[in-house]
């Protein structure tokens, strides 16, 4: 068992950890750090799996933008009422992510995935070659996805303003 | 059999015989009234004259042997079967075209007078001519199935015909029994057609053609063809209304009097017999079914005639009459004597014809009078009447040298010596025509001796018919003594009847076997019940008598009701079938109709409305709700994969 | 080295968790955030077999699905916001309108 291994075993446990706080804290605002948590975990994996680009996005993007996003709007709003809880339909939701969890899980395992990773090139997962990719292969998307960002903003405007 | 030196022809004449009348029966349709009445109805008689004329001259024209053939168009092919509108004259269907349309030409003229008067002259003719084309269809018709259109399309004229005075309502009624009892009796010939072509196919031979029929009927089995003829009977019992389906014909005479002369006396009755005589071949081979026709002709005929015994309607006992010799033919046809049921055939339209012609003289004489108690002593004031009608009473009383005289004397004789026949037909027979001179003079002596019974305002009126009405019954008098000298017996100066109609019946003509002895002793026979039938009703009838009267109270006055009433048949008909269909019907269309048939449908509508209720319960609006079923409709398709491993 | 298995299985028990708190919190927001955990085990998903399989193509469908669920996630809080001013409730059960 190398460095590695063990990293990544305890960065699971701390990620299951903060997802459940996640889904079941009462308050909202701890609900979100707790998700600020859980996506830097999520980044640092990802380094781990030579994606250090991505890596970074995530922490840009995901954890910095969309979370203080949310953050912001939940500060916006200030939500003052309790959320109503009901045993049986909590039950009978985990019940029901734990059979998802576990067929997906059953799924995955079948030993047909490769338990070696890929020998890595020095270049693997860096911004070079993720770029040359999107410049290339998938110039497309990109531009729609560039296109998609302009109309999700026009529609948080339009959608968001206070009628006149 | 077909006798193998028989020629065929081709005459493209014969399609205008049934051609003519149909297109004047258009004209009148269409330009009838523009014709104006006189125009109409001289075109209508002149179209029949010239199918007349036709008939004459391919009379004369055709071979002893031969057969004539005119092939319209081919109306439908389906495979090898093939059905065309196709005309055949033999020697059988030369004699039915020269009643056809001699006594129809004769029958036209006469309505020119009896119907002339009349608001709907124009129609009447219209539906008379239509009649003679789809009779010529019928008799000429070289395939079954164009007999059959000829068939039917008469049924149709007589109901048209029947209830010609449609603002009275019993006579509708009378129009819709005929076609509907019609009707049950065509059900059975339908089937007997069907079941031939389809068991014919059976065998590969796809045809209806009489000539192809006549060749290939070897191929049926036996039961089969008993099968056949006795559903192709069926028909013949209700277009010749024969026990049991004979009770339309006396509430035909609801009609004008041409009609029951001439649809319900001379041709549209006689159709049966026609078709059994054009299917010999099919009928001979099945012994059973022929038993069968022997023994309802016979106890039709005896039937029949007890019925008209009692009658008071001087054309009730015409009609009854006319199922009582109807019956007759069928008897001869039941022993197989086929040419000579076609000349009882051939004699009676001439008498019946004149009869009923007469018995019409007498009602527009009397201004509509149909009760014979209301008659009496008209032989003083119509005296033309009177002598066609007794003429033509004695020829079916069977008095000799008359036509009816030969005609039925021939059925007997056959019936007595014939190995088909038996003594007890012969017997019925016999005691038949006795009932029949008896009725039949009662009537003469009712309506025309003794004191005129009816009212002074109708005494005042009574005229003789005018020419155009007098005249067809002196030529059908004349018919009825010399038409039957045709079929004189051997002894006598042998029949050219047999020898004409030889070639289509082929070897059927079996000798009757008998001596001449044997034969004369019968016709003497027959001539002494004759006699004691007239000699019975001079006394009870010709003479003021109270005869009639005892009789009719004779033990308790039952027989004499039963037989007033026909034996109740009609009642029996109502009660047994017709209540009982009516019932049914009603309940179908008032009950069954809305409630189930209509329940079955609105139940579904109700089904899918109440399913659809249950089901867009589903739709509760919680998007939460919604995720929950992707979750499970995700687990389930994990569960497949799973499996699938 | 950690087979590929174990971070699939880890990826599977966070989109259960996301999963768990979408269906059943009462908070359209942590709704909303519970959207992005289950997002975020796919996204490791694919990173994890981009790494064992040695093809970037992983990593540029992770790039478009952090871009999508940005906008996606914008879109839904202006829908949150708009929704609460009429509504004053983040309760989604309460927003049961469009039913039968």
């Amino acid at each position: 068992m190398d460095t590695s291994a063990i990293l990544f075993y305890v960065i699971s446990v701390f990620l299951v950890l903060s997802s459940l706080m996640v889904v079941f804290l009462r308050n909202v605002v701890h609900c979100a750090l707790a998700l600020v948590v859980a996506l830097f975990l999520i980044a640092v994996l990802f380094v781990m799996l030579h994606a250090p680009m991505v890596g970074v996005l995530q922490v840009l993007v995901y954890a910095g933008a969309i979370m203080v996003l949310f953050l912001f709007v939940i500060m916006f709003l200030n939500p003052t009422a309790a959320e109503p809880r009901r045993k049986p339909w909590w039950i009978l939701g985990s019940l029901g992510a734990l059979l998802l969890a576990g067929g997906l899980a059953a799924l995955f395992a079948n030993g047909e995935a490769p338990a070696d990773p890929v020998a890595a090139t020095e270049m693997f997962g860096s911004p070079e070659l993720l770029g040359k990719s999107l410049f290339t292969d998938f110039v497309l998307p990109f531009e729609i996805a560039s296109v998609l960002l302009l109309v999700a903003i026009i529609g948080a405007v339009v959608l968001a303003r206070r009628e006149p | 059999m077909v006798a193998p030196t028989q020629t065929v022809a081709t005459v493209d004449l014969l399609r205008w015989m049934p051609l003519i009348p149909l297109l004047a029966s258009l004209i009148n349709v269409f330009f009838g009234t523009r014709l104006g009445r006189k125009a109409s109805g001289g075109l209508a008689c002149a179209a029949v004259l010239a199918s007349f004329s036709i008939a004459l001259y391919i009379f004369w024209l055709l071979p002893a042997t031969g057969i004539f053939r005119d092939t319209v168009y081919t109306w439908f092919e389906s495979g090898s079967f093939q059905v065309k509108l196709s005309f055949q004259v033999d020697a059988l269907t030369a004699v039915m075209l020269l009643v056809v349309t001699g006594i129809g030409f004769l029958i036209h003229i006469y309505s020119l007078g009896y119907i002339g008067h009349d608001e709907g002259m124009i129609r009447f003719f219209v539906y008379l001519n239509l009649f003679i084309f789809f009779m010529l269809l019928l008799v000429m018709g070289d395939n079954l199935l164009v007999l059959f259109i000829g068939w039917e399309g008469v049924g149709l004229c007589s109901y048209l015909l029947i209830g010609f005075w449609y603002q009275d309502h019993t006579n509708t009624i009378a129009g819709n029994k005929a076609f509907i009892v019609n009707r049950i009796g065509d059900f059975g010939f339908m089937l007997g057609l069907l079941l031939l072509v389809t068991e014919l196919g059976r065998q590969g031979v796809w045809t209806l053609d009489f000539m192809e029929l006549q060749k290939h009927v070897n191929l049926l089995s036996p039961d089969k063809i008993t099968l056949i003829t006795l559903l192709l009977f069926v028909g013949a019992i209700g277009k010749s209304a024969q026990i049991p389906l004979f009770v339309w014909l006396p509430d035909a005479m609801a009609g004008p009097t041409p009609v029951s002369a001439l649809i319900h006396a001379a041709t549209m009755v006689t159709a049966g017999a026609y078709m059994t005589a054009r299917l010999h071949f099919l009928f001979v081979l099945a012994p059973g079914t022929l038993s069968l026709i022997a023994v309802i002709g016979a106890a039709t005929a005896f039937f029949a005639a007890t019925v008209a015994l009692t009658q008071n309607d001087i054309k009730r006992v015409l009609a009854y009459s006319t199922v009582s010799q109807l019956g007759y033919m069928f008897i001869a046809v039941g022993i197989g004597a086929f040419s000579t049921a076609i000349f009882h055939l051939f004699t009676h339209a001439f008498f019946k014809a004149c009869l009923f012609l007469g018995s019409g003289s007498v009602i527009h004489a009397l201004g509509g009078e149909q009760d014979m108690g209301k008659m009496g002593g008209l032989r003083a004031y119509l005296p033309t009447t009177y002598w066609t009608y007794l003429i033509a009473t004695l020829a079916i009383a069977g008095a000799p040298f008359t036509s009816g005289f030969f005609s039925k004397d021939s059925i007997l004789w056959q019936a007595y010596s014939r190995p088909h026949g038996s003594t007890e037909l012969w017997f019925v027979g016999w005691l038949t025509a006795g009932l029949t001179a008896f009725y039949m003079f009662r009537q003469l002596f009712l309506v025309f001796h003794g004191q005129c019974r009816a009212d002074d305002h109708v005494k005042a009126h009574i005229h003789e018919s005018p020419a155009v009405m007098t005249l067809p019954l002196v030529v059908l008098a004349a018919g009825s003594i010399f038409a039957g000298w045709l079929g004189a017996p051997e002894y006598l100066w042998g029949s050219r009847w047999d020898q004409w109609l030889q070639p289509t019946f082929g070897g059927l003509h079996e000798a009757a076997h008998g001596s001449e002895t044997d034969e004369i002793n019968l016709t003497l026979l027959t001539l002494a019940i004759g006699a004691l039938g007239f000699v019975f009703a001079y006394f009870a009838y010709g003479r003021a008598s109270k005869l009639p009267d005892r009789l009719a109270s004779l033990a308790g006055g039952g027989p004499y009701r039963l037989l007033l009433h026909k034996y109740y048949v009609d009642e029996l008909y109502d009660f047994l079938i017709v209540r009982p269909f009516t019932y049914c019907s009603r309940w179908l269309a008032q009950v069954f109709d809305p409630e189930v048939i209509d329940g079955l449908v609105n139940a579904v509508a109700k089904g899918a409305r109440g399913f659809s209720l249950i089901w867009r319960e589903i739709q509760t609006g919680n998007v939460q709700h919604y995720l929950a079923g992707f979750l499970a409709a995700t687990l389930a398709l994990l569960a497949y994969f799973l499996n699938q491993q | 080295m950690v087979p590929l298995d174990h971070y699939l299985i880890l990826a599977a028990v966070i989109f259960a968790i996301g999963v768990i708190g979408v269906l059943v919190r009462r908070n359209l927001i942590v709704v909303l955030m519970s959207i992005e955990l289950m997002l975020n085990a796919v996204n490791l998903t694919f990173i994890a077999f981009s790494r064992y399989l040695g093809s970037m193509q992983g990593q540029v469908i992770v790039f478009f699905v952090m871009a999508v669920a940005a906008a996606e996630a914008v879109i839904g809080l202006a829908i949150v916001i708009s929704v609460f001013r009429h509504r004053q409730s983040l309760d989604p059960q309460e927003m049961q309108l469009l039913k039968w």
